[in-house]
């Protein structure tokens, strides 16, 4: 089971917490977007193998969303940070 | 000959004999036994039948890595004799034998052995199908048995954090954890037995210049005066999961968790087999078994042994063997030469030794008597025996290592896979491949002096046995489709050459074919023989094989232990309603809603429960009736963009509700798929009181946040759900203001100051109470809400109200009468009505074409999906005969082939007299009055599309 760094709580168990799959997928203007687009919106994701952004909820805690980079290969947590920061330039 | 106790000596405590029972017959050993010792010392010889064939089998072990004797104790199946502690009136049996293990039917099975092979399942029974096969195989073929009616004893899970974690107290986990702990540091020591020591329980030798015993004590106590170490026995550590969680199991009942900075993995080595010719046979056992079981239980396994071997180490039974009085007919000894301290002792006591032999065949069906060996000059000769200890050498028990990350490396000095690099334990002793006692003392003391963060002391000081190199070899000779590899699964030499010849040349296609490795062993003894010998198959050497995946748990872990706490009503808590005894009183029949304990009705005296349904629905209409709101979700949401952020969580726009006033709306998702429906309320300019379903309150306070902190971060919104603050109580029917006016409040009823779809605050029967005209039934309604510790106050007064009024008193009624009014008025259920395909738009809605402003799912309600010709659309069904009551999810069919929909609610309507129903049809809203066909698995009746309104459709009642 994973430890996540919560960053208002510290270190919790993983069973505390919800995935709430890749972070910084853009929303389009909905009025804009064709069909392809919002479907890929929707729908396409990256499942990286390695390194990719998630977006998680401290379920159980202090009820706040998160980013973090995980390693899906190892699960390594490579760092933490705000809903509202930008994904990190390169791998910390 | 079978196994008897030795006068003298062993781990146990003949001043307290236990008495237990296998097969029902009476039996006695000591304190101290585990059920196998005991088992092996009353001559028991049997101790269960094999998994495919029946065939006889006795104990082969003396740990863990048991395959043969599988059993049931008391309710409790598939445990392993050798890990069963004596107790007291213990009842314990074989698990695969009819009608026992000394005649058995199934054995008839081993007669026909040759038609059962690897793969034998996935060949024969595909035709019509494995389904129809199942039941007669699984019949044949199973392990132990369930009681359904028993309960396990309550399960626990503890959490336990410490600075390092050793898991194993042979020689090399004690050096650790003293040498880890001497400076003060938190150490947990885990032992699966109940003693401490390791190999040092079964060969005895000599530490720091005193008998191992001694030093055993005295490092026993130095760990148990340690104020910051702690240790486990009787604690299996099942498995090693992502970031360093380290999961036991302790006595089969308390589950650790365990978070370690350090974690030292200590856990020895687990000799395994040479294939032979019937090496199955009761009195095949491992060389080190044969040992322990002298040494550690004073319990010989027979009288007459022959030792086949292809190392050194496994001379030790010879000698323990001998040195007990008890003869040894033979080492056979398959390396060309054996001249290591430990043959040399062996010769030196006068006991046969041949090298460059092998040991071809055991002799004997229900128990082996004798060998027929092939010796150096290639001559077959028998040999009687009423004992084979066999030794192929030892594999490092390195599960945990590879399940914390840890990746192996084949060591051919060894002929085993080892700990490589990697991972986030650090292996030591046996489980290196470490066998010598001073290497592993000397080992261990390092790995715990790494982590020890002061002087550690000096490391425990041990001679190494010198011992020769051994020669890796799998099958010895014999029939290999009667040398077994898998005892546990009936896995022999010949089926793993089948697989290979089948293409199953990867080991997890390989495992997967033949089962091997998949039962309560997991394989412990046979994995490398059985990848080596795939490997001789498909011309790799085992390293190129590789092993399969380890995957927890290592050892099987009781149900129960997992599920600790949580079972029965734990395992899912539900609420009552602040107003529970209320309704009991009223004699409620409750039951659960979405967590809730709610009435279902209130069936009077001998009333059914269909006629006090139908009985409370009819009240409501004609009268008046009382209904329990409260579980109804809600959620407070406040700032000033409340009312953005609630246009945008809607289908409805919100902002533009005028305080005082209340809306119906339905929430989506993002795919445009209703999630929930509700009614919103507008508290104040900045401050809304947004209505769920009780199924649904926690869920939608978890989207609000969601999309608040992960995508409108400038909006100023706070969600607060508030459902369990406020207790809420429905007073509906003709007569609900007349009884709300008599209970007294200050609110002015009179329908032009206080219309439908408004609500008040003020007093009811002096309880502060926000009152909300809305209905869920079609009639009349006030929906009242009061502080929660105040419901019951409330109900009762609502219910005396109707002395002061002089009319009779409201009906309590339950759910099952609220659903069969909202089915009357097409009322949607979220959930019942609506499943994870449905648009608004399909039941009614038309959201997309919502102008001005988005919100969540509308471009997705605008999908060629969403607006295609061919959905299902709600409407109502008047099935032909009027009492026929339908079955919601039974099917709508078009044309006598598949489903053109179904129906969604159903019930009896005692406003119409007659059954009605719901139903998702396709197009259905421009097939009014077409006649349609419901099937309900198999019962067809015919019905009638009609609009899914059936009472009061311009809502003059509601007013
Ligand atoms: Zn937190």
């Amino acid at each position: 089971m994973m430890r996540i760094p919560c960053p208002w709580c510290g270190p919790r168990d993983e069973v505390e917490f919800r995935c709430g799959g890749e972070s910084h997928i853009a929303r389009p203007d909905p009025d804009r977007a064709d069909d392809d687009a919002w479907a890929a919106y929707l729908f396409d994701r990256h499942n990286v193998r390695g390194a990719g952004s998630e977006r998680w909820l401290h379920r159980h805690g202090c009820g706040r969303w998160f980013n973090l980079v995980r390693d899906t290969v190892t699960h390594e947590i490579r760092t933490v940070y705000a809903m509202t920061d930008p994904r990190p330039e390169r791998d910390p | 000959m079978t196994g008897f106790r030795l006068p003298g000596g062993g781990r146990i405590d003949r001043g307290r004999p236990v008495a237990f029972r296998f097969e029902g017959r009476p039996y006695q050993g000591y304190d101290g036994d585990t059920l196998a010792s005991a088992l092996l010392a009353a001559g028991v010889t049997i101790v269960g039948r094999s998994f495919k064939y029946h065939r006889p089998r006795g104990l082969f072990s003396a740990g863990p890595e048991e395959p043969n004797a599988i059993v049931q104790v008391g309710p409790r199946p598939d445990l392993k004799a050798t890990q069963v502690p004596l107790v007291n009136g213990l009842e314990a049996g074989p698990v695969n034998c009819w009608p026992g293990t000394r005649f058995d039917a199934g054995a008839a099975m081993g007669l026909a052995r040759r038609f059962l092979p690897a793969g034998f399942y996935y060949k024969t029974f595909k035709w019509p199908d494995w389904n129809w096969w199942e039941p007669l195989v699984r019949r044949a073929a199973g392990l132990g048995r369930v009681d359904p009616a028993a309960t396990a004893p309550e399960g626990q899970r503890r959490h336990l954090h410490c600075d390092v974690l050793v898991v194993g107290a042979g020689p090399a986990g004690i050096a650790a954890a003293l040498a880890a702990g001497a400076g003060g540091r938190r150490v947990v020591l885990v032992e699966q037995d109940r003693l401490l020591g390791g190999s040092l329980l079964v060969d005895q030798g000599e530490v720091d210049g005193m008998p191992s015993d001694l030093w055993l004590a005295r490092a026993e106590a130095e760990l148990a005066a340690r104020p910051e170490t702690r240790i486990l026995r009787r604690t299996t550590v099942f498995g090693c999961y992502d970031h360093g969680l380290v999961a036991a199991v302790e006595r089969e009942r308390i589950v650790w968790k365990i978070r370690a900075a350090r974690v030292i993995v200590a856990t020895g080595a687990i000799e395994r087999p040479i294939a032979f010719q019937d090496d199955d046979r009761p009195g095949v056992m491992l060389a080190g078994a044969v040992r322990a079981y002298v040494t550690r239980w004073a319990t010989a396994a027979g009288r007459r042994l022959v030792l086949f071997t292809n190392n050194d180490d496994a001379y030790r039974t010879a000698l323990v063997w001998h040195g007990n009085g008890l003869q040894v007919a033979a080492v056979i000894d398959a390396r060309r030469s054996a001249d290591g301290p430990l043959p040399d002792a062996a010769r030196a006591a006068g006991i046969p030794v041949a090298t460059n032999a092998t040991l071809l065949r055991a002799l004997g069906r229900r128990h082996v008597r004798g060998v027929v060996v092939r010796d150096g000059n290639r001559r077959l000769r028998r040999i009687a025996c009423d004992t084979i200890a066999v030794s192929g050498g030892r594999d490092p028990a390195v599960a945990l290592f590879v399940q914390a990350g840890g990746r192996l490396a084949w060591q051919d000095a060894i002929a085993a896979f080892v700990p490589g690099d990697g991972g986030y334990t650090v292996a030591t002793g046996a489980a290196t491949g470490l066998f010598g006692l001073g290497s592993a003392l000397a080992h261990g003391h390092a790995a715990g002096a790494a982590v020890a963060g002061a002087a550690p002391g000096d490391p425990p000081l041990a001679a190494d046995v010198t011992t020769g190199t051994m020669l890796p070899l799998w099958h010895a000779g014999g029939d290999p489709a009667l040398s077994w590899v898998d005892r546990a699964s009936d896995v022999t030499v010949a089926d793993v050459g089948l697989a290979a010849r089948e293409g199953y040349v990867s080991v997890e296609h390989y495992k997967r074919y033949t089962t091997s490795g998949m039962s309560p062993d997991q394989g412990k003894a046979s994995g490398v023989v059985a990848l080596s010998l795939l490997g001789r198959a498909t011309g790799r050497a085992p390293a190129a094989v590789g092993t399969t995946r380890f995957r927890p748990p290592w050892d099987p872990v009781p149900i129960a232990a997992l599920a600790g706490a949580d079972r029965g009503r734990r395992l899912r808590p539900v609420l009552h309603l602040p107003a529970h005894d209320q309704h009991l009183s009223r004699g409620a029949a409750m039951e659960e809603y979405g967590g809730w304990m709610r009435p279902a009705a209130y069936p009077q005296g001998a009333e059914t429960r269909q006629a006090a349904i139908r009985r409370e629905a009819a009240a409501v209409r004609a009268h008046a009736g009382l209904f329990d709101a409260s579980p109804l979700g809600k959620i407070d949401v406040r700032g000033p963009d409340a009312g953005r952020f609630l246009d945008r969580m809607y289908i409805h726009r919100l902002s533009s509700l005028k305080p005082g006033r209340l809306r119906y709306s339905l929430a989506a998702n993002e795919h445009g798929i209703v999630q929930d429906d509700g009614v919103i309320a507008r508290l104040g300019p900045d401050r809304f009181l947004v209505g769920t379903t009780s199924g649904g309150a926690a869920r939608m306070a978890e989207a609000f946040e969601e999309w608040l902190q992960c995508e409108w971060v400038d909006l100023d919104v706070f969600v607060t759900p508030v459902t369990q603050q406020w207790g809420v109580v429905n007073l509906a029917g003709p007569q609900a203001r007349t009884l709300l006016g008599a209970a007294g409040t200050d609110i002015d009823l009179d329908p032009a100051a206080f219309p439908h779809m408004t609500f008040r605050e003020g007093t009811v029967a002096g309880i502060p109470a926000r009152v909300a005209r809305v209905s869920f039934t079609g009639e009349l309604s006030y929906e009242v809400a009061v502080p929660a510790r105040r419901t019951a106050e409330l109900w009762d007064a609502l219910a005396a109200a109707s002395v002061t009024a002089g009319i009779p008193p409201p009906v309590p009624f339950g759910v099952e009468a609220l659903m069969t009014l909202r089915i009357e008025k097409g009322y949607l259920h979220v959930g019942a009505d609506t499943d994870g395909t449905t648009y608004p738009a399909d039941i009614g809605f038309d959201a997309a074409g919502r102008r001005g402003d988005d919100f969540v799912g509308r471009r997705s309600m605008q999908r060629p999906d969403a607006v295609r010709r061919g959905r299902l659309q709600l409407v109502g069904l008047l099935p032909e005969a009027a009492d026929a009551v339908l079955a919601a999810g039974a099917h709508v069919v078009a044309t006598g082939e598949g489903s053109d929909g179904h129906v969604s609610s159903a019930c009896w309507s005692p406003a119409l007299g007659r059954a009605i129903g719901l139903a998702m049809v396709r197009d259905g809203r421009s097939r009014m009055d077409e006649t349609v066909t419901v099937d309900d698995l198999g019962r067809r009746l015919s019905a009638r599309i009609v609009p899914p309104v059936f009472v009061d459709p311009d809502g003059s009642r509601l007013r």
